[in-house]
């Protein structure tokens, strides 16, 4: 299913994206979404169905093997793409809630703007501060990772990624390792950017919180989409079998 | 059974000075193949091309073949062919030869134990190879590493003994001259283990208390 | 000039004699890492011991041949046990009885290593299923151990072969001794027999080790997964 928007500049365009390892059946077959500036897209399905390969493609992280993504225009799957760069623009938060160990919280948050983008420290700082405090944790700024929780951990690991100015945002099941008393604050924060109108894609299984984020819902099975729908349709009324499948998973 | 201190007290300036000379090739050795060592460990980290190849089998090399013959080659085989190398340095090389590539190993190994998630972390925020290398995986790579490389300067150390094969006037050197001169067998013996613990010994202890801080770091974190 | 010393390897009866040599030295090894494994196993379930005395001890004894080199080691018992009970060793026998002394400490502390890794749930799962202490560790724990021992073992062994070469120091007629002998009579009609003798000692040790070492880590990246 393709899902096209002639009035819109597609920020994020992926076209006919195929994804394997060496010679066996595609991670990724055929993907074709487009992603427009301030858009919340929300990609679910079951495990292993290749989501989270998706956003790793997105980012660099993994090779591609057939089809094109295009970046504001410019294709991300030729020889001279300079990941360096595009990953400034496309900023991603990870499951594990990492953030490196052997610096505080506000180094952390600085390396990449200061030694990556080359931007005045005090510039950084003082933006740093700000996003701090709007998760609430500025108080933590000289603190070291390995005396916060993993909620906190994660929303500073989201505050670093939004510090490089990205023109995107990828979150990868960023609330799955988390204990469930701490998954609400996280939520809440990607909420709050979604409001904004930050550009985001999302792999999630939190349903609840798909419903009330997206923009609109991606649901892929066996590498393939199968469905594209608003949240509201999505959930209420499935179209196809498997989405029927799946969100039976969740009632008891 | 009478030792015969009076012995010993005489040729105490003779183990002393071949246990400085051990002291002093130890170290040189120990420099040398630390540089190998980070060399090897860049080109591989860089895949560079052709290198990776060559010191993938330098290493492959100098660990499966014993330093005594590696010497008995650089001093004897080399010399024939026209390459002629003073003792002391062919003992320097040989030690560099054979530790370049424990260090190698070291480094390596610390630069494998920063988990993948760390280093997707630094690439997804725009850092090059070389930022990567630099902000993330040595200053992780620095716990695990330095325990390793601390027990390689150990191991060099040690393996100094068998310079004296070639000719150098180190503690085993005097050792067996001594034995065959004076038949002072037991008294020689025992300044040379004595020797060795004076300088083996210390080491030991700090490295053992490097470990223990290394892990409660680890740990700590 | 080069070419022609390589000529000194297949002259005559060399070459027999320099694989004689060579069997010496892997006679040596051989037996060395056989009598180690026994007495390393033995050694290694003895250091998992609460007593705190035992431990020290054993301690002790793994670091006097950590600490002390082995080609002192050689040395003390070669020429001291000579001048101290007038008996003369061999010296094959003092560096088996050296090199065995020396594995089975190593071999204990990776035995023991390897035990005290297993993970403690590991025992209760299986008393959990009703299991005998024997049962537990014939099924349970003992492969486990071995998994986690194997690459050291194998590490040890390539060491302990590469050492032998120092026993040409206390007077044994191995590869080295034979090569040095070959050398003499040679050099005067192939000067570069050295360079020849030498760099084929390096190759056997090379052929020898390189194959366990690549092994041992096949092995490992095999378990990894």
């Amino acid at each position: 299913m393709v899902i096209l928007n002639e009035n819109k500049q597609a920020l994020l365009e992926i076209q006919g994206l195929r994804k394997m390892y060496g010679s066996a059946a595609p991670v990724l077959d055929d993907i074709n979404l487009s992603i427009n500036k301030g858009e919340a897209v929300v990609v679910l399905g079951p495990s292993g169905c290749g989501k989270s390969t998706l956003l790793r493609c997105l980012n660099g992280l993994e090779s591609v093997q057939g089809g094109d993504i295009k970046f504001s225009g410019k294709s991300l799957t030729g020889k001279d793409v300079s990941w360096q760069e595009i990953r400034q623009k496309i900023g991603m938060v990870f499951q594990s809630y990492d953030l490196f160990p052997h610096m505080t919280v506000m180094e952390n948050i600085i390396l990449g703007p200061v030694k990556v983008q080359k931007r005045q420290e005090k510039e950084v700082l003082e933006q740093a501060a700000q996003l701090l405090d709007r998760v609430g944790l500025l108080n933590k700024k000289d603190v070291y990772p390995r005396q916060l929780s993993g909620g906190q951990k994660q929303r500073i690991a989201i505050v670093r990624a939004l510090c490089m100015n990205p023109e995107i945002m990828l979150f990868d099941e960023v609330t799955a390792a988390l204990d469930p008393e701490m998954v609400r604050e996280v939520l809440d924060v990607i909420l709050g950017l979604a409001k904004q109108g930050m550009t985001m894609l999302i792999v999630t299984h939190e349903m609840g919180f798909a419903k009330a984020v997206a923009d609109r819902i991606v649901f892929i099975d066996s590498g393939k989409i199968c469905e594209v729908a608003k949240p509201d349709e999505f959930f209420t009324n499935p179209k196809t079998e498997r989405a029927k499948q799946f969100l039976n998973i969740f009632q008891y | 059974m009478a030792i015969n201190w009076d012995f010993i007290i005489s040729v105490l300036p003779l183990y002393e000075k071949a246990a400085w000379l051990t002291l002093k090739l130890a170290f040189g050795g120990i420099v040398a193949s630390l540089l190998i060592g980070l060399l090897c460990s860049i080109i591989l980290y860089q895949r560079t091309k052709g290198l990776k190849w060559l010191v993938k089998a330098y290493i492959e090399l100098s660990r499966n073949t014993p330093l005594l013959i590696q010497l008995f080659f650089l001093y004897y085989g080399l010399a024939k062919v026209g390459v002629k190398l003073s003792e002391q340095t062919c003992a320097v090389v040989g030690l560099a030869f054979l530790g370049g590539s424990y260090m190698a190993e070291s480094f390596r190994g610390g630069i494998e134990s920063v988990s993948k998630s760390q280093i997707e972390l630094g690439l997804s925020i725009g850092l090059s190879k070389m930022q990567l290398m630099r902000y993330v995986i040595l200053p992780q790579a620095f716990s695990v590493t330095i325990p390793s490389l601390g027990a390689n300067c150990i191991f060099l150390l040690k393996e100094t003994s068998i310079v004296g094969a070639i000719a150098i006037a180190d503690l085993m050197h005097v050792t067996q001259d001594l034995i065959g001169m004076y038949y002072q067998t037991f008294e020689a013996l025992l300044i040379l283990v004595i020797a060795y613990l004076i300088m083996i010994l210390p080491l030991s202890v700090l490295l053992t208390w490097l470990e223990r801080k290394v892990r409660y770091a680890e740990f700590g974190n | 000039m080069l070419s022609s010393g390589i000529n000194v390897l297949a002259e005559g009866s060399n070459m027999e004699r320099l694989l004689k040599g060579l069997l010496v030295t892997a006679q040596i090894a051989f037996v060395s890492i056989i009598i180690s494994s026994f007495l390393g196993i033995a050694f290694g379930l003895v250091m998992t011991t609460k007593s705190k005395v035992i431990r020290l001890l054993s301690r002790f004894y793994l670091e006097a041949f950590r600490i002390i080199p082995i080609l002192v080691w050689l040395f003390l018992v070669y020429f001291g046990i000579t001048n101290m009970f007038d008996i003369h060793l061999e010296g094959e026998i003092v560096a088996i009885l050296v090199f065995s002394l020396w594995g089975a400490a190593e071999m204990g502390d990776i035995v023991r290593g390897a035990l005290e890794s297993l993970p403690k749930h590991q025992q209760e799962s299986g008393k959990a299923l009703g299991l005998s202490l024997l049962q537990l560790y014939r099924f349970v724990l003992i492969p486990q151990a071995i998994r986690r021992m194997l690459p050291g073992a194998i590490n040890l062994s390539t060491r302990m072969v590469k050492t032998t070469s120092l026993v040409v120091m206390i007077g044994v007629i191995d590869i080295v001794k034979v090569g040095q002998q070959i050398i003499e009579v040679s050099s005067l009609k192939v000067p570069t027999a050295s360079f020849w003798i030498y760099g084929l000692i390096f190759v056997f040790y090379f052929i020898i080790c390189y194959p366990l070492s690549a092994f041992s880590k096949k092995l490992e990246t095999k378990w990894e997964s």
